[in-house]
């Protein structure tokens, strides 16, 4: 069973980072670069989880995901959202955008391995 | 997981408000007929002047037609001068003194 | 048969009955256990006074004269009644909320607190009254002369019994009304005395009429039979009349003094309206319900010739029912004296409060002044007062003989006391009425009231035939009863017609030309919104008013015990230290509306006016002479010169505060671009240089191709901490300009090759090196790095498939200016305004900088005197980059 993690960065050497760790995991996984669009990606990919970046081009990760719980099937689909601001007003509004888990940047590969396993396996749990 | 905002039921807060708005709008327009009631009454009284008297060639209306006639319009407007007062009396009784109730009572 | 003697015992215990209630009524209010006393139905009973002697046997005989046109007096009341939710009420509230103690007061009050109109509506009240009066001692004599007709001892003297009558009711109307100066005016024991009485009337007529239909006609069938047959057994009224009199009697219900009395001034709970709006009519309905079988009973059975207005008497007596005609007579009894006691009472408050103590207190001069006990002058004119109006009734009825029909004396003096409505409703409805308008419209009612109605009533000897036809000096349109040559109809509906129609106009039209005086603006606000506001801005300062005078005033007019309690209250709700509390504003005017109560507004305001005298300023003294002056203008001018200052001072503050909000938050988004921008390639360092630490089986190539990468985060970082150095040093101002001479041909050069260095994407410049020799004196390397930001973002970012930028230089009037025009699509509109802001980045490419480039080109060129600015409308991107030729300290 392929689980598959769509990756929405905009900057091309974080996206390989990520790329590389899960694939090593197991993961197939795809990416993205726009905020425009991004809703109908995830939409249309049905993956297991997304990452998501706060700062992309077009519309703003928030924005990506208020919109993203918008749609139907769309409120449990777990989220791990990626900011470099680091401000604490972020944290809050991504909470209130229905975020699953919100990590810094820069973190450590472990720290995400760990939230994305986490949130896998509470996902397919539930 | 989080829950929207937007899915929360709203339905019976809106049902709530249009209920009270029925309810003014029922005491507004109970306050019209109200103040129309005495408007009522001066027709009604005013009604046999146009009675054919002795001085036309019609035969003149027996007086006591005339007393059943003005004495049964007495008797409705007394009953509904009542019937206001009730009315009055139970919605006063709800919102007591309140600005609104005066608002509406001018 | 009942005798003389009889009668007056049952006149004297009946009357001793009375008091008891009376007086029980004021014992139990007193000890506040009177709560039924204030009880709707009370309310309602008393009300009735409006059915006076005058309707108790004068409908009986207006109806045997003119069939249904009797209930008019009594359609018009229920007419009024059942709009009491938007006239009464108000009329209630008003009199409530202001203290009101007579319908004269009312109008005074609402017109400013004017004395002069008090004095006319109480003249006004007085003359309408005595004709009523005269027509309770009539209708007595009448009934006492029925009696005594039928006995045998002959001691009967109509002359002396009328001054018995009267001298009894005077004295009857004395000890009720004045036996204490009542705060608010109320009298719990005439109210409820009067009660009794309507209870005692509505019981005798309806006897009377249950006897009669009954009794003498035998069932409803037969009496409607008989009335059909009688003659006046067919509809027939005169039209006019019929509205005329509708109109009137509803008009003369709200401004009667004694209806006004116990309907406004009497009235405890507003609620009680709710109740009396139908069991009032419903009283009055009862009290007319066997008028017209009484009065086709009395046709039939008595002599033809006999008076009709006493069918009520005489029917039961020629039946032989002495105790139904004792019961009638108690009936018609109970109404003379109710009526006269509350109108004596209501009367007397009018003419002491509005004539007697402005009076007095005008021939009181200076401060210390109100001396005496108030009390007693006050009480003391009012009993004068009610024995000066018995003494008009009196004289009334001995100079008109007795001799008309009750119900048209009665119908007299509904026309007079009509002129007041006008004045009355337009002061509750309409803001616009004046003082002025309000005087104009009653001397013009209460003149044509007198010379249309009073005077040809009156009789010969006062207006003489002669008159009546020809008009006064022969002049024929001003015929007393076709007045504007309007011949032909009924004198009453003639008077109605034109007293009130032109009472109303004179009032209008006045009152729209004349302007009102600030204290009349106030009370009409006051009065036409009473629902709004029931408190009431009316303005005494006190500053220097004493205190203790204000005591011994109130004293001297509430009595001692209630003074000290009120004064005492004032003082807690102040704070509490002693006995007597400062003469705030609001203590001096709840002070005067609690002696309004007793004494009337007028009088009242005057009153504290003298004490908190010169040194007070009220409302309406600091408008007056505000008015007069060109004080106000200057000071509204001040006013307004000061209110522009301040709104300039908060628009000033408040632009600070945005401005503040605005840098706080571009401090914030600045500190998070930074982060940001800071922390994005830590990100990837820190991945894959943890990838390489922790992965073993890395191909070579992998791990050169992931070295590099960090290499380059790395240079990034370091390029964007020298840009924020860069960036704040420029900022702060504390950069060194190094000066240096050169061509701009010489510094284009320089830059054009350092920015294409290492280029990937080719990038055709072009130049027209004529105009390019300039010489510039100014910091050549800053300059230079202006010039490659710009020619390495078009580098960078143009996007058309052969890029070239044109460079163009000019030297316009001792400024260089350079053009850089591109072949790309240009910056889009909406992002033209920012592309000069830190961070702000246009396209999606990331690896060129961090967006700080034109802000430091922005700073820079600032700093050399010069600009920087986007060209729109070039075609494709267009910076251009202006300076002086020669650097000058002055511009910095």
């Amino acid at each position: 069973m392929s689980r598959k993690v769509l990756l929405i960065e905009d900057e091309p050497n974080i996206t390989e980072a990520i790329r590389f760790l899960l694939t090593r995991e197991g993961w197939q996984v795809e990416t993205h670069a726009e905020g425009t669009d991004a809703v109908q990606v995830i939409l249309a990919a049905e993956p297991d989880l997304v990452i998501l970046d706060v700062m992309l081009p077009g519309k703003s990760g928030m924005d990506v995901l208020r919109d993203l719980r918008e749609h139907e099937n769309m409120a449990r689909l777990p989220v791990l959202m990626l900011t470099a601001r680091g401000q604490s007003r972020d944290r809050e509004m991504a909470e209130n955008a229905g975020v699953s888990r919100f990590m810094t940047k820069p973190f450590s590969n472990s720290e995400v391995l760990t939230a994305v396993r986490d949130l896998h396996a509470q996902a397919s749990q539930s | 997981m989080t829950t929207d905002p937007g899915d929360e039921p709203r339905p019976s807060v809106a049902r709530q408000s249009l209920f009270l708005e029925r309810q003014s709008y029922r005491r507004r327009r109970l306050a019209d007929a109200a103040r129309l009631l005495p408007f009522l009454g001066a027709a009604l009284i005013a009604l046999p002047l146009l009675w054919p008297d002795g001085s036309s060639d019609e035969a003149p209306v027996p007086l006591s037609s005339a007393i059943y006639y003005i004495f049964i319009c007495w008797v409705g407007l007394i009953l509904c001068s009542f019937l206001f007062g009730l009315a009055a009396r139970r919605m006063s009784g709800r919102e007591d003194t309140g600005p609104e109730t005066e608002k509406w009572q001018r | 048969m009942a005798t003389l003697n009889v009668l007056i015992l049952v006149c004297l215990g009946y009357v001793v009955l009375l008091f008891g209630v009376a007086f029980a009524a004021d014992r139990l209010a007193a000890a506040g256990r009177g709560r039924w006393l204030r009880s709707p139905l009370i309310y309602t009973l008393s009300l009735s006074i409006y059915c006076t002697a005058w309707t108790f046997y004068g409908a009986v005989g207006n109806a045997a004269r003119s069939g249904l046109e009797f209930v008019t007096i009594y359609i018009g009341p229920t007419l009024v009644m059942i709009s009491w939710w938007w006239g009464l009420r108000k009329l209630v509230r008003v009199g409530r909320s202001q203290r009101v103690t007579s319908i004269a007061d009312l109008v005074s009050s609402r017109y400013g607190k004017s004395n002069t109109l008090a004095i006319c509506v109480t003249i006004l009240a007085v003359l309408g009254g005595t004709p009523y009066i005269a027509l309770q001692l009539q209708s007595i004599t009448l009934s006492f002369s029925i009696f005594a007709e039928a006995d045998p001892s002959g001691l009967y003297r109509e002359g002396s019994s009328v001054f018995w009558v009267a001298a009894g009711l005077a004295v009857f109307a004395i000890l009720f009304g004045t036996r204490n100066l009542d705060v608010n005016e109320r009298h719990h024991g005439v109210v409820t005395a009067i009660a009794v009485e309507s209870v005692v009337k509505l019981f005798a007529l309806l006897a009377v009429g249950i006897f009669v239909v009954w009794g003498v006609a035998g069932g409803i069938g037969p009496i409607m039979d008989r009335i059909d047959a009688s003659e006046i057994g067919q509809w027939q009224v005169d039209g006019g009349r019929w509205t005329a009199i509708t109109f009137l009697s509803a008009a003369a219900f709200v401004c009667l003094p004694r209806m006004f009395q116990v309907m406004v001034v009497e009235n405890d709970d507003e609620g009680h309206l709710r109740t009396a709006a139908w069991a009032f009519p419903l009283y009055l309905l009862l009290m007319s319900l066997f008028v017209i079988p009484i009065a086709v009973v009395g046709l039939d059975l008595l002599p033809a010739g006999s008076n009709p207005d006493l069918f009520v008497l005489t029917v039961p007596l020629s039946q032989g029912n002495d105790w139904l005609a004792m019961l009638s007579f108690i009936g018609g009894f109970s109404s003379a004296t109710s009526m006269v006691i509350v109108t004596a009472m209501a009367l007397s408050t009018m003419v002491s409060n509005h004539l007697v103590m402005p009076i007095w207190l005008s021939m009181q001069e200076s401060k210390s002044s109100v001396s005496g006990d108030v009390r007693t002058i006050v009480l003391l004119a009012r009993r004068i007062s009610i024995a000066v109006i018995m003494c008009l009734g009196f004289f009334y009825y001995r100079l008109s003989g007795g001799g008309a029909a009750l119900a048209s004396i009665g119908l007299v003096a509904f026309a007079g006391i009509s002129q007041i409505l006008p004045a009355l409703v337009g002061g509750l409805f309409w803001r616009g009425a004046t003082r002025t308008g309000a005087l104009a419209g009653l001397s013009v009612g209460f003149g044509l009231w007198i010379y249309t109605l009073l005077l040809p009533g009156m009789g010969g000897w006062v207006m003489p035939e002669t008159v009546l036809q020809n008009g006064p000096f022969g002049i024929g349109w001003l015929r007393p009863q076709a007045m504007f040559g309007l011949e032909g109809i009924d004198p009453m509906t003639h008077t109605v017609l034109w007293s009130l129609a032109l009472n109303t106009i004179a009032f209008c039209v006045t009152s729209l030309l004349s302007f009102p005086s600030p204290l009349e603006r106030l009370q009409g606000a006051q009065f036409v919104n009473v629902f709004d506001h029931s408190v009431a801005p009316r303005g005494w300062s006190g500053s220097v008013a004493q205190s203790e005078d204000l005591m011994i005033m109130t004293q001297r007019i509430l009595g001692a015990a209630p003074a000290q309690e009120f004064f005492q209250l004032e003082a807690e709700k102040q704070g509490g230290r002693g006995r007597l509390p400062e003469p705030t504003p609001g203590f001096l005017e709840r002070l005067e509306r609690e002696l309004s109560g007793s004494v009337g507004a007028a009088t009242a305001h005057a009153m504290i006016g003298q004490i908190v005298g010169g040194s007070s300023v009220s409302v309406e003294d600091l408008l007056a002479v505000a008015d007069e002056s060109a004080q106000l203008l200057e000071y509204s001018g001040q006013l307004e010169a000061k209110s522009a200052e301040l709104s300039r001072t908060a628009r000033q503050l408040r632009d600070a505060n945005a401005k503040l909000t605005q840098i706080s938050m571009q401090k914030d988004a600045f500190l998070g671009q930074v982060s940001h921008e800071l922390r994005t390639p830590m990100t990837s360092i820190r991945a894959f240089s943890e990838i390489m630490r922790d992965t073993e089986e890395l191909s070579p190539e992998e791990k050169t191709r992931y070295a590099a990468i960090i290499h380059d985060e790395a240079l990034r970082l370091t390029r964007l901490l020298d840009d924020l150095l860069d960036l704040s040093v420029l900022e702060s101002g504390q950069v060194s300009l190094n000066m240096g001479e050169a061509t701009l041909h010489a510094v284009l050069d320089r830059a054009s090759s350092t920015a294409l260095a290492g280029a990937e994407r080719p990038l055709k410049i072009k130049r027209t090196k004529v105009s390019e020799r300039i010489s510039l004196h100014t910091d050549l390397d800053r300059l230079g790095q202006v010039f490659i930001n710009v020619i390495s973002n078009a580098q960078k970012y143009c996007d058309a498939a052969e890029p070239v930028l044109t460079i163009t230089a000019h030297d316009v009037g001792g400024q260089a200016v350079v053009d850089f025009v591109d072949n790309g699509s240009g910056i889009p509109p909406e992002a033209q305004s920012m592309v000069f802001e830190k961070f702000a980045r246009v396209g999606i490419d990331k690896a060129g900088g961090a967006g700080l480039g034109l802000a430091i080109c922005d700073e820079i060129m600032q700093r050399l005197g010069g600009e920087i600015s986007y060209l729109p409308g070039q075609g494709g991107a267009a910076f251009r980059v202006s300076l002086p030729l020669a650097y000058r300290q002055a511009a910095q």
